[in-house]
């Protein structure tokens, strides 16, 4: 039997491409083969990509065998989320609209990641458009939670968290509006880092809700998610809306010291419906951390309870306005049975999108819509700027913040779906973090039976790197993030 | 507080642009109003004096050097167009001859 090379992280990989005791070649095959044998019943692609992969593999051993200087994710397989453009590759957001839609650019993201040569096995099924939290919004198939095939992987980056779980990826992109990279990795017991907005070129990065939206890693472990920040931050021309600051070394914050850090833990994260051994799991997290020499208190944060209503004002009124665009006149889907302009268009939408997205786009347009626009969308992005404060005063007292990633652990597929508040209420610790702007991270830290908990850790704007080094030093006095799931 | 009828979700479906069937008017109607009253908590809140914020960076007027790059070739641009014809997305006739 071959090397499970596949069970390794990036970094590993990375030493073991570097140090010529593997091929690129090799790595590539052994995560090909992983996809076939575990693939369809975790259904975390929408499309697997192995002749990409193998030949991005040849030109590392190739430029390895030139004696070339090749970076850290040089032949490191990685998946890309659906809704990052990826030139000539299906790039679908888990919609029927877009079914057959092949972009002729790069998103930002893949561009770089390209240039440092990693390898490319699949893009990651997604909630259609980004909206939701269990994969199950998808317009072709639900992912599985590879720790228990009957249960989500949450989302929307479902794909992304369950193939890096299911090691049929060594990484992944995915993106985070709500918390679509921290839930699922939550829930799949994986890292997920959502970056400061502005951080990360959202180029390329098919828009969902633009004030909120933003690209992060996904990955195994806290070393591997400073590496993909290392290539992917930064700023870039073509989204105005990326911060003109050079990114730091990420690397350099994987210290093991948490000597002095003052943790704030807001009681507002601990709401009605928060699993008693969620919240046992976090607590105890805490108090590794206090271990090791940090300080905690308890805080509040009375905003944080009006955060998903105003999130689910603000983030449908930038959708309704973002998917305009989908029309079926220069790119996927087009109805058949049009008479005129105004019927292809309306034909083609309610034939492309699914339920959740035209539920969220009706909201949007009605939130917008004159009358009620002071009512609902002024009213919530002024509710946004009390969100801002309470997190600008509780840095003020700390470094730190430290909440659950969701009040539950990964639930059954089917479990919630005629209760659409149930489901939205998964997002009620990530969404603060999306309307702040600023930096939040999952990692493992317990199990309730089989099922991964996440532990979230919130930073100032633009520091990362504490994040990093809280995640880092919990990872190194810890055991859970060596767990895998059988599948 | 307002409650949305049949009537009003026919006209936002019709600003949105969706043809919506009779069984997803129905549905739609109930949740919207489900949602539109867990809205109504955001009215406890005080905001009078409170600035809106739209994004939480503070940047605006973003530049780039004024010089000309590349630009995609034609037939890429035209690539996914569901219809093309001379170098146009072709649609339904919009103006009446």
């Amino acid at each position: 039997m071959a090397d499970k090379f596949y069970e390794l992280t990036a970094h590993e990989l990375s030493d073991m491409i570097r140090g010529k005791k593997v091929s690129a070649k090799e790595v590539a095959q052994s995560f090909i083969d992983r996809i076939g044998a575990v693939e369809e019943r975790v259904k975390a692609y929408v499309t697997v990509t192995p002749e990409i992969a193998l030949e991005q593999a040849r030109a590392v051993d190739e430029a390895i065998a030139r004696g070339e200087e090749i970076g850290p994710l040089a032949g490191v397989p990685g998946a890309i989320k659906d809704n990052m453009s990826t030139r000539g590759v299906l790039t679908t957001c888990s919609s029927k609209i877009l079914y057959n839609y092949k972009p002729v650019y790069d998103a930002t993201v893949v561009e770089r990641l390209q240039n440092e040569r990693f390898v490319m096995v699949g893009k990651t099924n997604l909630d259609e458009f980004a909206m939701g939290s269990s994969t199950e919004n998808s317009g072709f198939f639900v992912t599985h939670n590879p720790w228990d095939l009957s249960r989500v992987p949450g989302g929307s980056s479902g794909g992304s968290t369950a193939a890096v779980a299911a090691d049929e990826c060594a990484f992944a992109l995915g993106s985070d509006t709500g918390g679509s990279i921290r839930q699922p990795a939550s829930f799949c017991g994986v890292v997920g880092l959502k970056p400061t907005y502005g951080r990360v070129s959202r180029y390329g990065l098919v828009a969902f809700a633009s004030s909120l939206d933003q690209i992060g890693p996904i990955t195994k472990d806290v070393t591997d998610a400073a590496l993909v920040m290392n290539v992917i931050a930064g700023k870039d021309q073509r989204d105005s809306t990326s911060l003109d600051i050079s990114a730091p070394d990420f690397t350099k914050a994987l210290r093991d010291d948490v000597k002095g850090l003052r943790i704030g833990v807001p009681k507002e994260f601990f709401g009605q419906g928060t699993d008693p051994d969620v919240e046992k799991a976090v607590m105890a997290a805490v108090e590794v951390l206090v271990g090791l020499g940090a300080e905690y208190k308890e805080t509040s944060m009375p905003s944080v309870v009006y955060g998903l209503p105003t999130y689910y004002i603000i983030a449908p009124a930038e959708c309704s306005s973002n998917l305009a665009r989908f029309d079926g006149v220069r790119y996927g889907l087009r109805t058949k049975n049009a008479s005129d302009v105004i019927s292809m268009f309306e034909k083609t939408r309610d034939e492309g999108f699914g339920a959740e997205v035209k539920q969220r786009i009706m909201i949007g347009t009605y939130a917008l819509s004159a009358g009620y626009y002071d009512a609902y969308y002024l009213k919530a992005q002024k509710v946004r700027t009390l969100l801002r404060r309470d997190f600008e005063k509780a840095f003020e007292e700390f470094d730190v913040l430290i909440s659950p990633t969701s009040p539950t652990v990964a639930f059954g597929i089917g479990e919630l779906a005629d209760d659409p508040f149930a489901m939205k209420l998964a997002d009620v610790c990530t969404i603060p973090v999306n309307m702040a702007g600023i930096p939040g991270i999952s990692i493992p830290c317990g199990f309730k039976g089989d099922l991964p908990i996440g532990l979230q850790i919130m930073g100032k704007g633009l520091d990362e790197e504490t994040l990093l080094r809280v995640a880092y030093t919990f990872e190194r006095n810890t055991e859970w993030h060596t767990r895998k799931p059988q599948i | 507080m307002v409650k949305l009828t049949r009537k009003d979700i026919e006209s936002v479906a019709y600003l949105s642009r969706l043809e919506l069937t009779d069984e997803e008017k129905d549905k739609l109607t109930g949740h919207i109003n489900r949602l539109l009253e867990n809205f109504q908590m955001l009215q406890e809140l005080d905001t009078d004096d409170v600035e809106p914020t739209s994004h939480v960076i503070p940047v605006s007027n973003v530049f780039r050097k004024d010089e000309v790059t590349p630009s995609l070739p034609v037939e890429d641009v035209l690539a996914n167009g569901p219809q093309v014809a001379e170098d146009c997305f072709v649609a339904p006739r919009v103006v009446e001859t």
